[in-house]
């Protein structure tokens, strides 16, 4: 098996959803959860606070220095992750597409570089 | 005994693809493959003009690439020792047996176009694991520089170990859309070739006889091996002495291929009995009918603005819609064509200028049409279609 990272790719201008919109995608990624966990893929899951929220730590000489974040501006940000195990990129990109749909956003596969156990 | 002759070459190119599908199997690893693959072959030159062509050259190579991949996993047990173990135990005793042979072209062939590679590597990976052309080769044939395709080829193999991109024929549920992406491969290296790397078009046609023969009910697949049989049957008749098009109406009959034709017909009958439509089969099916004219004139356009029709509700598309206007003009004439074109969308494509201007000069609009012709030139790909649309510019401004 190989652990992949889902992330879901929030874009920063876009308009967020009105609260019924927002309950409904909740209640789909509770059942998309509730999959995961059923088929024995799902190791941990979770959305993350806006980037205005993060903070920084870089090396500077011996020491480490912290900034108020995010590290890199950017048009989107990691809106939340999926951390899963499947047995190749097939399996793996068919949660991808049950989370696009849950989320209604983009999701990004990657694998990890060392693989899970059975 | 007299050794049989030997070419190691044809054989290469005839069992390349087979031995390295064969030996990713058993290896898991496709750099693996293809160096134990390239080892057989370093042998077979070193070894068969002393001992002839051995019965079964394929059979030959498979075990020797595995032999060899053996001896160098187990030297190298310390640093793979997992891999080594794995091919020792999925090793079976008779590597060239056909049937799962077959499977295994087949399954390397849905890795190498697996959509979650760029367009480009797919190209590049089927034209190296399958077809066993080199990287130069290929890099020539894209006019890329070497190393940048070297790079996509390594990169690409590279995420199909670290994603694990499955080695498998998909199953049922997803094939239609997996042997899509296959075809549209298939028939890229096609068109890239009938841009002027015959090479390319030959590599097309037998990678899709390939495809054909190992999913026979698929009729799409049988539909682009048509389609490629039955334009590539006009390939010597296509460009003249200047090296200029040739445009299908004006085109030496005589020096189609005959051969070609017959069976890409045979195969569009043999699609049309499935009766489950497809684009391919479609195109082919346009294709059948020119190549059944015995001139321009006899052409049945009638039918081929129904195929167009048919091909339009299908799939949908701004090229096809200025195809389907050409068949308008032959059966209703250029007036109502040219209503179709300009309503399309297509400025940068350089077809549909020349489309433009074809149908201007036919309605008399001189001015009009070189203009045309003017904007063709400017946007066209190829030297050879340039010449073309450059002498029907020059009859237009001579009068």
């Amino acid at each position: 098996m190989q652990y992949y990272l889902l992330s879901v790719i929030t874009p920063t201008d876009g308009t967020p959803p009105g609260p019924e919109a927002m309950a409904e995608i909740v209640r789909n990624l509770d059942t998309f959860h509730a999959e995961l966990r059923e088929a024995g893929a799902w190791v941990f899951a979770g959305g993350l606070h806006g980037p205005e929220t993060a903070t920084v730590l870089r090396p500077e000489g011996g020491d480490v220095l912290i900034t108020d974040g995010p590290y890199a501006e950017g048009k989107e940000y990691l809106g939340g992750i999926c951390l899963i195990k499947a047995p190749d990129l097939d399996a793996a990109l068919e949660w991808g597409r049950k989370a696009t749909r849950a989320t209604t956003l983009p999701i990004e596969v990657r694998p990890f570089m060392h693989q899970a156990e059975e | 005994m007299t050794p049989r002759p030997v070419d190691v070459e044809a054989v290469f190119r005839a069992e390349y693809g087979r031995a390295v599908a064969v030996l990713v199997r058993f290896l898991g690893d496709i750099d693996l493959a293809e160096e134990a693959v390239q080892d057989a072959f370093t042998t077979a030159v070193l070894r068969w003009p002393e001992t002839g062509v051995p019965p079964s050259p394929a059979g030959w190579i498979i075990t020797t690439a595995r032999n060899r991949a053996l001896d160098r996993l187990r030297r190298e047990a310390k640093r793979d020792a997992r891999h080594a173990e794995a091919a020792l135990l999925r090793t079976p005793d008779a590597p060239a047996e056909e049937g799962p042979v077959r499977d295994d072209r087949l399954r390397l062939i849905f890795t190498c176009c697996h959509p979650a590679l760029a367009p480009q590597a797919q190209v590049a990976l089927t034209l190296r694991l399958l077809g066993g052309l080199s990287t130069p080769q290929i890099a020539r044939a894209f006019l890329v520089p070497e190393p940048t395709m070297a790079q996509r080829l390594v990169r690409a193999k590279a995420k199909i170990r670290d994603a694990r991109i499955p080695y498998r024929v998909p199953r049922d549920a997803d094939l239609p859309d997996r042997l899509g992406g296959v075809l549209a491969v298939v028939y890229l290296i096609f068109n890239e070739g009938y841009g002027g790397t015959p090479e390319l078009c030959a590599e097309a046609v037998r990678l899709g006889r390939l495809l054909a023969e190992l999913m026979p009910d698929e009729p799409e697949v049988t539909g682009l091996l048509a389609l490629m049989l039955l334009v590539d049957s006009r390939r010597s008749a296509r460009l003249d002495e200047h090296g200029g098009l040739v445009p299908l109406p004006e085109q030496d009959r005589d020096r189609w291929d005959g051969e070609l034709i017959a069976e890409g017909q045979s195969l569009v009958r043999r699609c049309l009995r499935r009766n489950r439509p497809g684009p391919y089969q479609i195109q082919a099916a346009i294709q059948a009918v020119h190549s059944d004219a015995p001139s321009a004139d006899a052409t049945d356009w009638g039918q081929i603005r129904q195929l167009y029709d048919q091909l339009i509700a299908l799939a949908p598309s701004p090229v096809v819609a200025l195809n389907r206007a050409v068949a308008v003009a032959e059966t209703a004439g250029p007036g109502p064509a040219l209503g179709l074109v300009d309503a399309l969308d297509l400025d940068g494509y350089h077809v549909f200028h020349a489309v433009r201007a074809e149908l201007l000069r036919r309605l008399g609009r001189d001015a009009e049409a070189v203009r045309a012709y003017e904007a063709a030139i400017a946007r066209a790909g190829s030297a050879a279609e340039r010449v073309h649309l450059e002498r029907r510019r020059q009859e237009l401004v001579r009068g």
